[in-house]
C-alpha cells in the first residue's frame, strides 16, 4: 500500500512539476550573443554527432578567450540532445529560441530531418538556420528561403562537384561507363538523386541506383550487385554513421577497389574510415573545409581553450574531420555576427539583424587570414538571392592515417544547379503560397 | 468525504448509464476541459503548448486507437506506426489535391483511407493470434514504410520524399503552415482529440464494445454467443487505424508540419506500445496518462537538470535521462502491472472511503 501511495506521489510530483521546471528564465546579462547547439550525442548517430558538438562549442570558447567575444560581445551557449530525432529536435529548437538577451542567433540542426521541420518554424520566429553541407539544397535560393543558409556548399554542388572529378579521373568523358549511387534511403539519401539522375543523361553514364534502409548495416547483397555483376568504374555513397563503415567493408569482401569509391562528406570521417581498418585504404571523401590541426584558428583552440582545460569533449577528437567541421560552422554565425555588427553596431544581435548578416557574408582571402582559416576554406560571398555563396568542393583520400588532397578546389556548374535551384523553391513556393522577394529592392 | 456518491439518486435509465455517474466526477472532468480549452492557451508559453501539449494531444489519438485494437478487443498489433503514415500521406494527397477542401475533412477522409488499409492488414487476424499476429501487423509497418519511401506519388514527386503541409485554415484561423499559431494549433489538435476520445468512449461503453471485450476474453466463448469474429475484429482493425491514421495527419500537419516515413519508423510502434501498457490496456484514460508518461517524461528528465542548474554535461544529462525513464518504466510497471490508469482507479476508491477507512 506505501509503495501505491508512493508511486501515486512521484507521479503527481512529476505532473505538477512539469510546467515549473521548463522555462528556464533567462538570466543572461545584456552585452551577449546566445548561440544554441542542437547536439546529438547519443542514439545511433552519436558517436558522429558528439566531434562536431565539441568543435562547435570549442570554438565559440576560443572566440570568447583569445578576443573577448565578438567584437566585445560575450558568446553564451547551451546544448540540447536531440538524439538525432526530429520531434525532440523540435522540442529543443522550442526550448532554446527565446533565451538569451536578443533570442537565438542562429540553429545549426545538424539533421536533414530537423532541418525540415524547423524551416517554417525558423521563418516565423525570425532565426537564420545555417545548414552547412545538409538539409534542403533549394534552399540556397534567397528569394523563397530567406532564413536558410547553405553555405559554402549544398548536396546538389556536391554531387555535380564528385562526378566532375570522376569525369577527369576517367579522361574527361562519362560516356558508356558505370556509375553506382548507393544512398540512405531518407531525405538525406534522396535529396541529390535529381542531379546525377540529370549528369547521366547529360554525360551518358550508365547510372544504377541501391537505396540502403535505415541504418545501414545491411549492405551485403547490394554490394554483390555491385562487386560481382554491374561492376562499375566508380560509386558514390551518400551515408551517415554505422552505414559507411558497414559499405567500406563490404566493399573490400566483395574485391571492389577502394579507390574507386567516394562518399558524401558526411561519409568521410575518421570514425568512418577507423573502423575497417586496412580496407579503408585509398577510400575517397568529398569536404568542403581542411582536416587536421594544422591551420591558425586550431593552434588558437589549442591554446586558449585545450591547454587550460576548457575542452568540450575528449582530447582525441580534436582536429578530426566532424570537429573541424562543427569548427566552421561556428565560425561561420560567428563572421554573420561579425558582420552584422558593422551595420548595427557592436552590441548583441538579433536574429533579424545576424540574417542580414548572414546574407552579406563576404569571406575574401584577407578576411579567412584574419579568422586563422587560410588553407581551411576557400573564399565564399553570399547575397539576397544566392544563400550558398561558394559551393566549391574537394576531394580527400585517406592514407590510413589521415586524409590527403586528392584534387583541387572543384567549381560545380553553377548555372545548371541555379536553375534546378530555382525549379526546387519555386515548387515550394506554389506549395506555401509564397511570392518570392524581389532582391532588386533589398538593402 | 468530497469524493462519495451518497445522495445521488438515479431516477432514469439515462442518468444511470451517464458515462461519469458520480456527480464529482462530471465537475472533475468540466474543470479538467475548462483549463484544457481555456486555461491552457492562457497560461502557457508558444514551447509548452507547441513541442509538450501538441505533441502529448497526438500521442494520445494514436495510443487511443492502438489501445481500442490491443486493449479492447485484444488483437496485438506493431503496425500503428505504418497506419500513422498511412493517415499522413493520405491527408497530404488530399490537402494538396483538393485545396479547397477544408482540413477537417482532409483529417476524417484520411482517417477513412487508413481504416480501409487497417481492415485489409486485419483480416489475418482471423486465423492467427498473439505474437503472429503481431508478426503479421509488422508487415503493415514494413510495407507501408517502404510504400511510402518507393512511390514517389505519395509525396508530389518531391525528390527528397519530405511532404510539408500546406497552409490551411479552419474559421478564418490558419491551423497549419506558417501563419498558423500554437494556440490555433493546440484548440484544433484539443477539439479533434476530444471529440475522439468521447466517441471512443462510448464505442467501448456500448454493444460494440462489449463484443471486443468478449472477443478478447476469449474467442471461441464469444463465438458461440454469436458474436462474429470477422465483423467485430475487422471492425476493431478499422476503428483502431481510423485513430491512429488522424492521430499521424495532425502529426504530420500539426506537430512537426513536415515529415518523411522514416518519421513513422517501427520505433514509433514500439513507443505506442509501450504507452498503452505503461498507461493501462483497455481504459480511455490510459491512453492518456501513457502518452503523458512517454512524452512529458523524457523531457522533463532532459530539462530538469539544466532548469535546476546542475553542472552536468549534456551527454550527462542525456544518459541519465535514458537511465532514469528506463528505470521508471519498471518501477511503475512492478508497483502496478495494469499500468497508470489502474493506480487512478485504486486512487478514486481509496478516496471514497477517506478519511473512515475500515
Amino acid at each position: 500500500m506505501s509503495l501505491y501511495r508512493f508511486g501515486s506521489a512521484l507521479l503527481g510530483a512529476a505532473i505538477l512539476a512539469a510546467p515549473m521546471a521548463l522555462p528556464a528564465p533567462a538570466l543572461a546579462q545584456a552585452n551577449e550573443q546566445f548561440i544554441p547547439s542542437l547536439s546529438y550525442r547519443t542514439g545511433p548517430f552519436g558517436p558522429n554527432g558528439t566531434p562536431f558538438a565539441d568543435g562547435y562549442l570549442d570554438y565559440f570558447k576560443m572566440i570568447n578567450a583569445r578576443d573577448g567575444g565578438i567584437n566585445g560581445v560575450k558568446i553564451t551557449y547551451e546544448e540540447c540532445e536531440t538524439a538525432y530525432n526530429t520531434d525532440r529536435g523540435v522540442e529543443c529548437y522550442e526550448r532554446v529560441k527565446a533565451k538569451g538577451p536578443t533570442g537565438a542567433t542562429a540553429i545549426v540542426p545538424l539533421s536533414t530531418g530537423i532541418t525540415y521541420a524547423l524551416i517554417e518554424r525558423t521563418a516565423q520566429d525570425k532565426i537564420p538556420m545555417l545548414t552547412s553541407g545538409y538539409g534542403r539544397s533549394d534552399g540556397s535560393d534567397g528569394r523563397v528561403f530567406p532564413w536558410m543558409f547553405t553555405l559554402p556548399a549544398t548536396y546538389y554542388s556536391q554531387m555535380d562537384a564528385i562526378v566532375q572529378f570522376i569525369k577527369s579521373k576517367e579522361g574527361g568523358a562519362l560516356k558508356g561507363k558505370k556509375i553506382s549511387y548507393i544512398y540512405h534511403d531518407s531525405a538525406f539519401g534522396k535529396e541529390p538523386l535529381p542531379v546525377i539522375q540529370r549528369l547521366s543523361k547529360e554525360l551518358g553514364f550508365e547510372l544504377s541506383e541501391f537505396p540502403v534502409p535505415n541504418p545501414g548495416v545491411e549492405q551485403k547483397a547490394i554490394w554483390l550487385r555491385i562487386g560481382r555483376q554491374i561492376r562499375p568504374n566508380y560509386v558514390i555513397m551518400w551515408g551517415w554513421g554505422v552505414m559507411n563503415p558497414t559499405a567500406i567493408t563490404e566493399a573490400a569482401a566483395v574485391g571492389f577497389p577502394r579507390d574507386k569509391f567516394i562518399g558524401v562528406w558526411w561519409a568521410g570521417s575518421e570514425q568512418d574510415v577507423t573502423p575497417p581498418g586496412d580496407a579503408a585504404k585509398g577510400y575517397m571523401a568529398a569536404n568542403f573545409h581542411g582536416a587536421g590541426k594544422d591551420y591558425k584558428f586550431m593552434r588558437d583552440i589549442e591554446n586558449t581553450v585545450l591547454k587550460p582545460g576548457q575542452g568540450t569533449g575528449e582530447a582525441r577528437h580534436v582536429g578530426t574531420v566532424l570537429y573541424n567541421r562543427g569548427a566552421i560552422n561556428a565560425a561561420m554565425v560567428v563572421e554573420a555576427v561579425r558582420t552584422a555588427q558593422e551595420r548595427y553596431g557592436n552590441k548583441p544581435m538579433t536574429g533579424e539583424q545576424v540574417r542580414w548578416g548572414f546574407e552579406n557574408l563576404n569571406l575574401n582571402p584577407q578576411r579567412l587570414a584574419s579568422m586563422g582559416f587560410e588553407g581551411f576554406m576557400p573564399p565564399l560571398k553570399t547575397s539576397c538571392a544566392d544563400h550558398e555563396g561558394g559551393g566549391v568542393v574537394r576531394i580527400q583520400q585517406w592514407d590510413g592515417k589521415k586524409w590527403n588532397w586528392v584534387s583541387d578546389w572543384i567549381e560545380p556548374n553553377r548555372k545548371m544547379l541555379r536553375e534546378m535551384y530555382e525549379a526546387g523553391s519555386a515548387q515550394y513556393a506554389k506549395e506555401k503560397n509564397i511570392t518570392p522577394r524581389d532582391c532588386a529592392k533589398q538593402s | 468525504m468530497i469524493y462519495r456518491e451518497a445522495g445521488q439518486y438515479k431516477t432514469s435509465y439515462a442518468a444511470d448509464q451517464a458515462i461519469f455517474p458520480i456527480l464529482q466526477d462530471r465537475i472533475g472532468l468540466a474543470i479538467l476541459l475548462l483549463v484544457a480549452f481555456v486555461g491552457a492557451p492562457l497560461v502557457a508559453s508558444d514551447y509548452i503548448l507547441s513541442t509538450i501539449l501538441i505533441p502529448f494531444l497526438v500521442f494520445s489519438v494514436a495510443a487511443l486507437g492502438l489501445n481500442i485494437l490491443t486493449g479492447y478487443c485484444g488483437q496485438l498489433s506493431l503496425g500503428t506506426g505504418g497506419f500513422m503514415a498511412c493517415g499522413a500521406y493520405a491527408a497530404y494527397k488530399f490537402a494538396t489535391a483538393f485545396p479547397e477542401l477544408n482540413i477537417v475533412f482532409v483529417f476524417l477522409l484520411s482517417g477513412g483511407v487508413t481504416a480501409m488499409v487497417g481492415v485489409v492488414f486485419g483480416v489475418p487476424s482471423l486465423r492467427i493470434k498473439g505474437f503472429y499476429l503481431a508478426v503479421a501487423t509488422l508487415a503493415a509497418q514494413f510495407f507501408l514504410i517502404w510504400l511510402f519511401t518507393k512511390v514517389p506519388w505519395f509525396v508530389n514527386y518531391s525528390p527528397s520524399g519530405v511532404i510539408s503541409a500546406p497552409p490551411r485554415s479552419v474559421f478564418g484561423f490558419y491551423v497549419t503552415g506558417i501563419e498558423a499559431t500554437s494556440h490555433a494549433k493546440y484548440i484544433f489538435c484539443l477539439s479533434f482529440v476530444a471529440l475522439l476520445a468521447l466517441v471512443a468512449k462510448n464505442l467501448v461503453r456500448g454493444r460494440v464494445g462489449r463484443a471486443w471485450m468478449a472477443i478478447r476474453d476469449m474467442d471461441i466463448a464469444a463465438e458461440i454467443i454469436g458474436i462474429r469474429p470477422l465483423h467485430t475484429k475487422l471492425l476493431a482493425f478499422a476503428v483502431s487505424s481510423f485513430y491512429c491514421g488522424v492521430a499521424g495527419a495532425l502529426w504530420a500537419f500539426i506537430y512537426t508540419s513536415s515529415v518523411e516515413a522514416l518519421a513513422f519508423d517501427i520505433n514509433r510502434s514500439f513507443q505506442i506500445l509501450f504507452m498503452i501498457i505503461i498507461g493501462g490496456l483497455g481504459s480511455i484514460l490510459g491512453s492518456f496518462l501513457g502518452a503523458a508518461f512517454i512524452v512529458l517524461l523524457p523531457i522533463l528528465l532532459n530539462a530538469g537538470p539544466t532548469a535546476m542548474g546542475a553542472p552536468l554535461s549534456t551527454s550527462t544529462i542525456a544518459h541519465l535521462e535514458l537511465m532514469t525513464f528506463g528505470a521508471l518504466i519498471v518501477f511503475f510497471l512492478i508497483v502496478e502491472p495494469h499500468g497508470l490508469a489502474r493506480l487512478w482507479q485504486i486512487g478514486k476508491e481509496k478516496l471514497r472511503l477517506w478519511p473512515f477507512p475500515h
